[in-house]
């Protein structure tokens, strides 16, 4: 399978990376070597294998239900590019 | 003595504190004064010899009162800048996160301050862990202090984790701390001459560590010798609710069990590690590796690792659609760069950030991971790659039925040049052809410096060991350690 141009913009947009006509062209050889090349994992047999999980078997935990930390607004808030009000300031997205 | 501790590695600087041979504050000065005094070869994004006199400081009160000191006591080390330290920038070598405070420590650099470690400052890395010779960095190149015989160009430290293989090798710091992914922290340990382990998935908490693939990455240490990486080690590893895949298990002594004695241990050999076109001196030290473990007492035994070959690009796949996944989070709102072109909407803004913030490789990873993980190519791609892995863990699985542990090369070149492998992806990504099946699996590898090729260059050669073996790893490594007699040293050009 190889990618077009159009499918290299539409990935790009699907990453929110802005991307110019330019430096589609240049990804898109790019891109289409790794394709290619991962392609190989085909040829595996892989009938009767389960996707893996987990390297290490391992167990979900679950903790008590109670709150561990909190009130930390400042913290949270303290390498925000925008700010207002204790909020995170973005543009406008509701006109 | 203060003019040699910088010659000195963990477990003696640990023990000179300890027994007052000298002080913390003296052993973080020598330190401090060589890492001010090495900028060409940029291994440090953020260097804080304030911290370390604090932290040195603290340690020598404590020595002073009595108290206990800990594992790493008075030992100055470098932090690679994916791990987030309270109050020190923490980029990831990236531009987008340029300026990021955390306003908290990762539990892997907290446990090493704890243990008496003290921070010479940030490492410079391949932005985001994603390279393998730090020409990715937003700070720029990271240079290794070893050049050829007769020779003035620059090599390569390796990466992901070259400002921590780069600073030790020119004994800026003793030990650092890496992250490996695929093959960062073993690939620049092989390339510069030093030691260098990645433990079992899961043993020590990713919590504070800037995730790049969360089902691979874990952190380890690099250091000059096996002892120096057992004692860092230990003090690194251990359990952390904050992190669901961190595994409940007590850390072991490793320090005080190491041994060289292999009797009644076995050392598989897997032929599939033989590459066509595999460099002759790589190849030749690999046997020699093998009579080294021999000597020691261990039994050769052949194995077969069939699904070798695929372990790269299940990698490629695996790797980057937990990037993808992973990278989403920098959108310019909560933290790091903002883009903002004038009458932006928030979608251009984040597209204009990301575009703005990311470098090359990593936005040629996050789109890959984003195309493999898209509708229609899911199971193509993703679910193959990780059916694949299941098929690398069980070649493992049924190699440990034969062996205890397994010798490999660690990688299939020495290192290059600045620009000899940036114009082809693919060939970088062949750098960790030995060291991401270990990665695959989940697997304790370390790197040991174990030879010196035609140019003068290091060589190194890999262990990887059974799931929370980590003692047989460094056991097998300080088996080759002791015979290989490896104390080449980087001549000061810088």
């Amino acid at each position: 399978m190889s990618v077009d141009i159009e499918t290299v913009k539409k990935i790009a947009r699907l990453s929110r990376i802005a991307v110019s006509d330019a430096e589609a062209e240049a990804l898109l050889p790019e891109l289409n070597n790794i394709l290619g090349w991962v392609e190989q994992l085909g040829e595996v047999d892989v009938s009767g294998v389960e996707p893996t999980a987990a390297v290490i078997p391992n167990r979900l935990r679950l903790r008590e239900d109670e709150v561990t930390h909190g009130d930390r607004r400042e913290d949270v808030l303290s390498n925000a590019p925008a700010r207002e009000d204790g909020f995170f300031g973005v543009p406008k997205v509701i006109e | 003595m203060t003019s040699d501790i910088t010659e000195l590695g963990v477990a003696a600087i640990r023990d000179g504190v300890t027994q007052g041979e000298f002080t913390a504050v003296e052993a973080a000065q020598a330190f401090n004064a060589r890492v001010a005094a090495a900028k060409p070869l940029n291994t440090f994004i953020t260097e804080t010899p304030e911290q370390a006199i604090e932290q040195a400081k603290a340690v020598d009160e404590t020595r002073a009162a009595g108290k206990p000191l800990g594992k790493m006591a008075g030992v100055p080390i470098g932090m690679k800048d994916l791990f987030c330290t309270k109050g020190v920038q923490a980029a990831a070598a990236s531009h987008i996160l340029e300026g990021f405070t955390p306003p908290y420590e990762s539990t892997v650099s907290g446990k090493l301050w704890d243990a008496g470690a003290t921070m010479l400052g940030k490492l410079n890395m391949d932005q985001f862990a994603m390279g393998s010779s730090n020409e990715t960095s937003h700070f720029g190149n990271v240079i290794s202090p070893w050049r050829a015989k007769g020779s003035n160009k620059d090599f390569v430290p390796g990466g992901s984790s070259g400002g921590s293989s780069s600073a030790i090798a020119a004994r800026l710091c003793p030990a650092a701390t890496g992250t490996d992914t695929g093959g960062s922290i073993r690939q620049p340990a092989a390339f510069t001459g030093i030691t260098g382990i990645k433990p079992t998935y899961g043993r020590c908490s990713r919590w504070g560590i800037i995730a790049f693939a969360s089902s691979l990455d874990q952190a380890g240490a690099m250091a000059h010798d096996v002892k120096d990486c057992a004692i860092m080690l230990e003090a690194m590893a251990g359990f952390d609710p904050k992190d669901s895949t961190s595994l409940d298990e007590p850390v072991p002594d490793w320090e005080a069990a190491l041994s060289g004695d292999l009797k009644g241990k076995r050392v598989g050999i897997a032929k599939e590690y033989h590459m066509d076109g595999m460099d002759a001196e790589i190849e030749a030290l690999w046997d020699k590796g093998r009579d080294m473990l021999a000597d020691a007492g261990a039994e050769i035994v052949d194995i077969s690792l069939p699904h070798t070959k695929y372990a790269l690009p299940a990698y490629y796949i695996i790797a980057p659609a937990e990037a993808s996944s992973n990278l989403a989070r920098y959108d310019g709102v909560r933290y790091g760069q903002r883009e903002l072109p004038e009458g932006a909407g928030l979608q251009d803004m984040y597209a204009a950030t990301r575009a703005a913030g990311f470098g090359d490789e990593v936005k040629r990873r996050i789109m890959i991971g984003t195309y493999v993980l898209s509708a229609g190519f899911y199971d193509a791609y993703y679910t193959q790659a990780q059916k694949v892995r299941t098929l690398i863990k069980r070649d493992f699985e049924q190699a440990w039925e034969k062996c205890d542990v397994i010798l490999a090369p660690t990688t299939p070149t020495a290192a290059f040049s600045p620009g000899e492998q940036s114009d082809n992806p693919i060939a970088m990504y062949l750098n960790d052809v030995f060291a991401v099946p270990a990665s695959m699996a989940g697997l304790p590898a370390m790197s040991v410096p174990a030879g010196i090729n035609k140019d003068g260059l290091p060589l190194g050669l890999q262990i990887v060991g059974k799931p929370l073996d980590e003692q047989g790893v460094l056991n097998a490594g300080l088996a080759i350690e002791e015979r290989a007699g490896f104390t080449a040293k980087p001549e000061e050009w810088w």
